[in-house]
């Protein structure tokens, strides 16, 4: 019997180790796997639900769960042998209508990643890390010097979002019914990133042409940016002479808050090996395999128990599991990733027009499809 | 069916079996292949995407299986009359593409006219010239693309030139500013006027709707012409190729100019390849897709977002499939309209009509034109 497993692979590290651990499995089981790394995730995974011939399973994103799991693509996970040993948030984020969808795998929050030459350059020390807005728009000042701006990030939800947390705000009220992007903690959250952009300390991405939070801070182009911990591969790859560090993000007027991030594995409606697919899932969201994944492409593994050993493992990114005490997942609901996309390409505009017609117009998206 | 004879035959042999009648089924055998290859891969997609647009396949199983149903217009209602987020991303996409085709058509039709006229002549070394402006075409859309996200990085080498000219490029790709909001710009008008921004047409105000294409968009367009005026060139080049050499010396016999000479004798002779390059033109253009995949995926502001890609995001990253069909069968309205536009509009004016048809002529050796070159004679 052969398992089909498609994945979103990060490179050949990624690849290379799920081939490994996919390979362990076959030892012990008999059963054979067969590792797909898709070129386009959503669009095979569409064309393999439309054929009726999907994989087995396959990598999903908390944001599409609720949109394939509304239209029976998936089987609920809720009798995964080890689904209590995930963190509850991530068991949440993967929860659509009360049953899981998906085996959580890994995931990231959002911290402020920072240049450690620009910093010591401007004068700050490890106490100058900023714990407040106040701070942060503070040090951003001192940073920008020498063609470098203080911090850049993505003019996306999934990045500037942190700050709607840190004020107090989020997309839906706590119920999950009532879309609230457009509510005074949101305005507040957006008027104080477009008082930074004004005082010439902060860049969206897109004002100094980098694709990414990223590509801007490794071309030295800003001394921080917010990222999630994906980021240490490209530093390694890509610009592997830029030292830097992360810290957690800096709280707001309600507090700390950042985004989460989370993978995981879905497992096909249409699957002709349930059992062993999930006995397969099952394999790979354990301690020892995440662990495996952890040293070999750096990210975060779904079960908390393997919060000690990755700290040690990765001590200069303690910041990234730190957040995950009071970090949030997008809602999941059908669509949510439409509508943010949405979201995304209106902030493109941001330092330009006000927030308040931006929230505004996203609120109405997002309240049509909370229904 | 009783025929005059009263005997029963088969449908593939109503007609009489002439001298050659036993030979129609041999003639069906022979067309099999084909007809079936362009059921197979031709008529029923299209009758399947047909049937998508009109129902509410979620993607999870065929869609011709339990989990669709017919809705009726639905979807097109959905598209075009629901204020929501899918009308407002429609509106937009039309928007944006009807300024890529007002651009790109006529100015790579002028472009490749012009590139003909060039290398239509008797020189030295004018086949490499003719290679050369035909290169572009020949390389693979995708690999334009990626050529481009590099020329116009804000950092890359268009930027690089224009800074030794002294002036700042814009961040090309990046760039969500609409041109003729740049250009009213310059004259100090940034906000619309209450006229334009509170009147809405399929979700987009007036005032987004006379944006023009963005600086983003203008690189796509810039690019289109790069591509394709090659290709347009070489059926410009057929076309003028044909024209016998005496129709010219008769008009310069006339005292005809260089001038009049194209515009009143070239120009009307290769007006059924005119017809063709506009319809290739307009068709290619409205379905834009690979260019905005490879490069923008819509960015920036959605103001690259195209009608083919929305159909194709609908479909395969939203699940939203009777929609993202819709969106293809609207788009395949809007180029069978302005085919026929374009039709109504390259006819020949002094022709009589055969009969009422809209089917294109035959470019080369199109009966009308050696008509009309009978005439110049």
């Amino acid at each position: 019997m052969t398992i089909t497993a498609l994945i979103g692979s990060s490179g050949p590290a990624e690849t290379f180790a799920v081939n490994n651990a996919a390979a362990a499995w076959s030892k012990q089981t008999g059963n054979k796997v067969n590792v797909i790394v898709a070129s386009d995730l959503g669009q095979q995974l569409a064309q393999g639900f439309a054929s009726g011939n999907p994989a087995d399973i396959f990598y999903l994103g908390n944001d599409q769960v609720a949109t394939y799991a509304k239209a029976g693509d998936l089987v609920t996970l809720d009798n995964l042998k080890n689904v209590k040993s995930f963190y509850p948030s991530l068991r949440a984020a993967y929860t659509y209508k009360g049953h899981l969808y998906a085996a959580p795998k890994d995931f990231s929050t959002l911290a402020l990643v920072l240049n450690t030459n620009s910093w010591k350059g401007a004068g700050l020390t490890a106490k100058n890390y900023p714990k407040t807005w106040a701070q942060l728009a503070s040090v951003a000042k001192k940073l920008t010097r020498n063609g470098q701006v203080g911090l850049c990030t993505n003019p996306e939800f999934h990045r500037l979002g942190v700050f709607m947390l840190q004020a107090g705000g989020w997309l839906v009220s706590k119920d999950g019914k009532t879309a609230t992007v457009n509510n005074k903690a949101n305005l507040t959250a957006f008027n104080f990133v477009k008082s930074m952009i004004k005082a010439g300390s902060m860049k969206l991405t897109n004002q100094i042409g980098a694709g990414w939070g990223g590509e801007g801070f490794g071309k030295k182009e800003c001394a921080m940016t917010i990222e999630g911990n994906w980021i240490a591969g490209a530093m390694t790859h890509d610009y592997p002479t830029v030292p830097y560090r992360a810290v957690e993000l800096p709280a707001g007027p309600a507090g700390k808050g950042t985004l989460q991030y989370d993978g995981g594995w879905g497992l096909a409606a249409k699957s002709k090996n349930k059992t062993e697919a999930m006995a397969l899932i099952s394999y790979l969201t354990q301690t020892k395999v995440e662990m495996g994944n952890a040293k070999a492409f750096g990210v975060m593994p779904s079960v908390k128990a393997d919060a000690k050993e990755w700290k040690k493992l990765y001590p200069q990114f303690a910041a990234f599991l730190a957040g995950a005490d009071y970090s949030k997942s997008i809602p999941t609901v059908p669509d949510i990733a439409t509508v943010l996309g949405d979201f995304n390409q209106q902030l493109q505009g941001l330092p330009q027009s006000d927030a308040k017609p931006i929230l505004n117009r996203v609120n109405g998206e997002l309240q049509s499809i909370l229904k | 069916m009783p025929t005059r004879f009263g005997e029963k035959r088969p449908w593939w042999r109503l007609r009489e079996p002439g001298i050659r009648g036993h030979q129609a089924a041999a003639g069906w055998l022979f067309l099999a292949p084909v007809i079936v290859i362009l059921g197979v891969f031709l008529l029923l997609p299209i009758a399947a995407a047909a049937w998508v647009s009109f129902s509410d396949w979620n993607g999870n199983g065929s869609p011709l299986g339990a989990n669709a149903h017919f809705v009726g217009l639905e979807n097109y209602r959905h598209l075009l009359t629901e204020p929501g987020l899918d009308q407002n991303n429609f509106g937009t996409s039309l928007r944006n593409n009807v300024y890529y085709v007002l651009l790109v058509v006529p100015v790579q039709t002028a472009v490749a006219l012009f590139l003909a006229v060039l290398v239509n002549r008797r020189l030295r070394g004018v086949g490499f010239f003719r290679t050369a402006f035909y290169f572009p075409s020949v390389t693979s859309s995708v690999a334009i693309t990626v050529l481009f996200l590099f020329l116009f990085d804000p950092h890359g080498v268009i930027n690089k030139l224009l800074s030794y000219l002294g002036a700042t490029g814009p961040a090309w790709f990046f760039d969500p500013r609409g041109l003729f909001h740049v250009i009213l710009g310059q004259f100090g008008v940034d906000q619309a006027p209450a006229s334009l921004a509170n009147g809405f047409f399929l979700g987009v105000s007036y005032w987004d709707w006379l944006a023009g294409p963005s600086i983003a968009m203008c690189v796509f367009i810039l690019m289109a012409v790069f591509t394709t005026s090659g290709t347009f060139m070489l059926l410009f080049l057929a076309a003028l190729q044909s024209i016998d050499d005496s129709v010219n010396e008769a008009a310069e016999l006339d005292g005809a100019n260089e001038w009049r000479k194209f515009r009143h004798v070239t120009v009307p002779m290769i007006r059924p390849m005119l017809f063709t390059v506009v319809t290739l033109g307009l068709i290619g253009t409205w379905q834009i897709f690979d260019q905005i995949y490879v490069g923008t995926k819509g960015s920036p502001l959605n103001t690259t977002l195209t009608p083919a890609f929305l159909s194709f995001n609908a479909s395969f990253n939203q699940n939203n499939w009777g929609v993202g069909a819709a969106i293809a069968f609207i788009l395949f309205g809007i180029i069978v309209f302005f085919t026929l536009l374009t039709r109504l509009l390259t006819r020949n004016p002094d022709r009589v009509p055969r009969r009422r048809r809209f089917g294109p002529t035959t470019a080369i050796g199109d009966p009308d034109a050696s008509r009309v070159a009978g005439r110049a004679q």
